[in-house]
C-alpha cells in the first residue's frame, strides 16, 4: 500500500498507519524432532495409538485427542491429491507466477502436506501425479519446509483416483 | 425458552471503498437503520453483540473497544464473537440466544468489515510455520477443494460460470449490493482471468466495505415493533478441526451435522421443499453446488444439477442468494450476518425487487476458516 496523496483542494480522507508483525513459534516436542529431521533431509511422522492414522508433521491426534507415539520415517515420495495454479499477484508474494500449489499425501501418511510442485509445465499439473521431494543441498537447509525446494514428478504412472480419494 | 424475533434490519450501501465514512461511521450507518426499522433508539437496547473477521484484515486490534461508544454500549453488556468468515452468522446467533435465554429484551447485533483499510489477501497469506510460503489468500485455499468437487461429482465446467452470472443479475435488484454489472454474461465470466485455476476472477467475490445490523427482541418487545417481525425458528453452529485424517473438506461433516440439527429444531424434513429461500455463504461460485449437497438440498454429487436446471435462480423452486449474495458484496465479517438478515427480509416481505414471492420460511447460512466453522438459522413469518 502506498501513502494516499490527495490532490489540491481535495479533502484528506485517509491516512497510512503501517503495521508490521513478526512472531516466534514454539515448535513443541514432536515438531522439534520433525524440524531436526528436515535439516537432515528426512521426514518424520507420528502414529496415533488409538486410530492408527499417521500424521506429518506429528501432532496430538485431532480426532482422538491423544498424544502420538514414536517418530515414524515417512517417504519423501507421494501423490498430488488436488492443487491450484496460482496466477494472482498480491502484497508480500515471493513466488514467480504462475505456480502450482498442491496437496500432497506422502506414501505412508494419512494427511496431506502442502507444497510447490514444479519441474512440470503448470498446465500439465494434475490430480494423481506422482512426485518426490527435491531437497536443497545440506548446507542450505534450515528448520523449515523450504528445505524442500519443491516436489517434482517422479515419472511413475499416475495414481488411480480410488487410491487417494479419501484424502480430498 | 423465550421466542426471539428480528424486529429491525439495517445494512450499508456496500462498496469497494467507503472512504466517506470511518469504521465508526460504517457500523453506525447499519445500526441506525436497524434501530429505525425497529422504531427504537440506542437507549432502548439492552446489550450489543458485535462480530468481524480477524483483526489482521484491517490491522486494528480489538476494534470493539473504540466501537463500543459508537454503538451505544456505554454502561451495557457488549461482547465480540470471533469465528472467521462465519462470524456474522454466529454473532447473530449469540445475540438471539441472549434473547431466547430470557436474559435481555432487545439486543443490537452488528457485523462489519472495512476491507479497503487493509489487505485481507495479505493477511490470509502469511508465512505459516511448517508450510512453505505459497498460500495465496482464500482462493488459494479453496481452489483445490473446488477441483476435488468437480472431479468427484463430474460436474460440467460451466457450473461456476452460471452461478457467477445468476448472483450478479440478482444483485441488480438489490440497492445495497456492491457489484452492479448489468452487462454480465457467461462469455464475460469465461473470458475473465484465471486467478487460482479453476477459479476465474469473475467467479470470485469482491472485496467490500460494509456493515449489517439487526435488532433481536423477545416476543413481548416485538409486540410494539412497527413492522412485521421475522421469527427465529432454529439456530445451529458446528465446528471441526482444519485437518484430520479422512476429513472430507468438499462436503464437511460439521456442515452436515449443523444443518441436521437446524432442520430438526425447525421441524424440517425436506429442506428444498419446505424452505422458500436461502441465503448461503458462497464466496466462490462453485460453492453453491457444493453447499447444496452439504445442506441436503440435493443428493451428494448432484448439487450442480440444481444450478443448471435454474432451481437456484430467483423464480426457481429453491432460490439461492436472491440478494446477489457474497458473490456481489463481501464485507467479510458482515457477509454472514447479511445472509441471516436477508433471510429475515424475505419472510418479512421487505426484500423489495429481490423478494421471493410469498416467502414464509428462509434460511441464513455462513461458513468460515477452512470450511470448518458453520452457523445457520431459519426464520419464518409465523411464530414458531
Ligand atoms: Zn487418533
Amino acid at each position: 500500500m502506498s501513502e494516499p496523496k490527495p490532490k489540491q483542494d481535495e479533502p484528506i480522507k485517509r491516512m497510512l498507519a503501517p503495521v508490521r508483525l513478526e512472531f516466534t513459534v514454539s515448535a513443541g516436542r514432536d515438531k522439534t524432532a520433525f524440524l531436526g529431521a528436515i535439516i537432515e533431509g528426512r521426514i518424520l511422522g507420528g502414529r496415533c495409538p488409538s486410530c492408527r492414522k499417521v500424521y506429518v508433521p506429528p501432532r496430538g491426534c485431532p480426532t482422538c485427542g491423544v498424544e502420538m507415539v514414536g517418530d515414524i520415517p515417512i517417504s519423501d515420495h507421494g501423490v498430488v491429491t488436488t492443487f491450484c495454479t496460482v496466477s494472482i499477484p498480491f502484497e508480500g508474494q515471493t513466488m514467480k507466477l504462475p505456480y502450482v500449489y498442491a496437496s500432497i499425501v506422502l506414501d505412508g501418511a494419512d494427511v496431506p502436506i502442502f507444497h510447490l510442485v514444479d519441474g512440470i509445465d503448470a498446465k500439465d499439473a494434475r490430480m494423481g501425479l506422482r512426485v518426490r521431494a527435491d531437497w536443497r543441498p545440506p548446507a542450505e537447509r534450515k528448520p523449515t519446509m523450504e528445505s524442500i525446494r519443491a516436489f517434482v514428478p517422479t515419472g511413475e504412472p499416475d495414481a488411480a483416483f480410488d487410491t487417494y480419494k479419501e484424502h480430498l | 425458552m423465550e421466542r426471539c424475533a428480528v424486529i429491525g434490519v439495517g445494512q450499508t450501501k456496500h462498496a469497494a471503498k467507503r472512504d466517506d465514512l470511518s469504521m465508526i461511521g460504517l457500523v453506525r450507518e447499519a445500526a441506525t437503520r436497524a434501530l429505525e426499522d425497529a422504531g427504537l433508539t440506542f437507549r432502548d437496547i439492552d446489550a450489543v453483540v458485535i462480530g468481524k473477521a480477524p483483526d489482521m484484515f484491517e490491522g486494528v486490534m480489538m476494534p470493539e473497544l473504540f466501537l463500543a461508544e459508537a454503538l451505544g454500549a456505554v454502561g451495557k453488556p457488549m461482547m465480540r464473537v470471533h469465528t472467521a468468515g462465519s462470524v456474522g452468522g454466529s454473532t447473530a446467533i449469540v445475540a438471539a440466544h441472549l434473547v431466547s435465554a430470557g436474559i435481555h429484551q432487545r439486543v443490537l447485533t452488528v457485523a462489519y468489515e472495512k476491507q479497503s483499510e487493509s489487505d485481507a489477501m495479505w493477511a490470509l497469506s502469511p508465512k505459516y510455520p511448517f508450510q512453505p510460503p505459497l498460500m495465496a489468500g482464500a482462493g488459494g485455499y479453496f481452489a483445490p477443494l473446488i477441483r476435488a468437487y468437480i472431479r468427484r461429482s463430474n460436474a460440467p465446467n460451466d457450473v461456476g460460470v452460471r452461478v457467477a452470472v445468476k448472483d450478479r443479475l440478482n444483485a441488480l435488484k438489490n440497492p445495497y449490493a456492491h457489484l452492479k454489472m448489468p452487462e454480465i454474461s457467461a462469455a464475460q465470466v469465461e473470458a475473465s482471468p484465471m486467478l487460482w485455476d479453476p477459479i476465474r476472477y469473475l467467479e470470485t467475490c469482491p472485496s467490500s466495505d460494509g456493515a449489517c445490523a439487526m435488532v433481536l427482541s423477545s416476543e413481548t418487545a416485538a409486540r410494539s415493533a412497527p413492522h412485521r417481525p421475522a421469527w427465529v425458528h432454529a439456530t445451529a453452529t458446528r465446528s471441526e478441526p482444519n485437518l484430520f485424517a479422512g476429513r472430507d473438506q468438499v462436503n464437511p461433516r460439521a456442515g452436515r451435522d449443523c444443518a441436521a440439527a437446524l432442520y430438526k429444531q425447525a421441524g424440517i424434513t425436506d429442506p428444498r421443499k419446505q424452505l422458500d429461500a436461502a441465503e448461503i455463504y458462497v464466496p466462490f461460485s462453485w460453492f453453491e453446488p457444493m453447499w447444496m449437497e452439504n445442506l441436503g438440498f440435493a443428493p451428494e454429487g448432484e448439487g450442480w444439477k440444481m444450478t443448471l436446471e435454474g432451481a437456484t435462480a430467483l423464480g426457481g423452486d429453491m432460490p439461492i442468494n436472491p440478494s446477489g449474495g457474497v458473490m456481489s458484496s463481501n464485507p467479510i465479517g458482515a457477509s454472514g450476518m447479511l445472509r441471516f438478515a436477508e433471510a429475515a427480509l424475505q419472510v418479512r416481505g421487505q426484500a423489495g425487487e429481490h423478494q421471493v414471492e410469498g416467502a414464509k420460511l428462509a434460511m441464513g447460512h455462513a461458513y468460515g476458516g477452512g470450511s470448518q466453522f458453520f452457523a445457520m438459522w431459519i426464520v419464518g413469518d409465523a411464530r414458531p
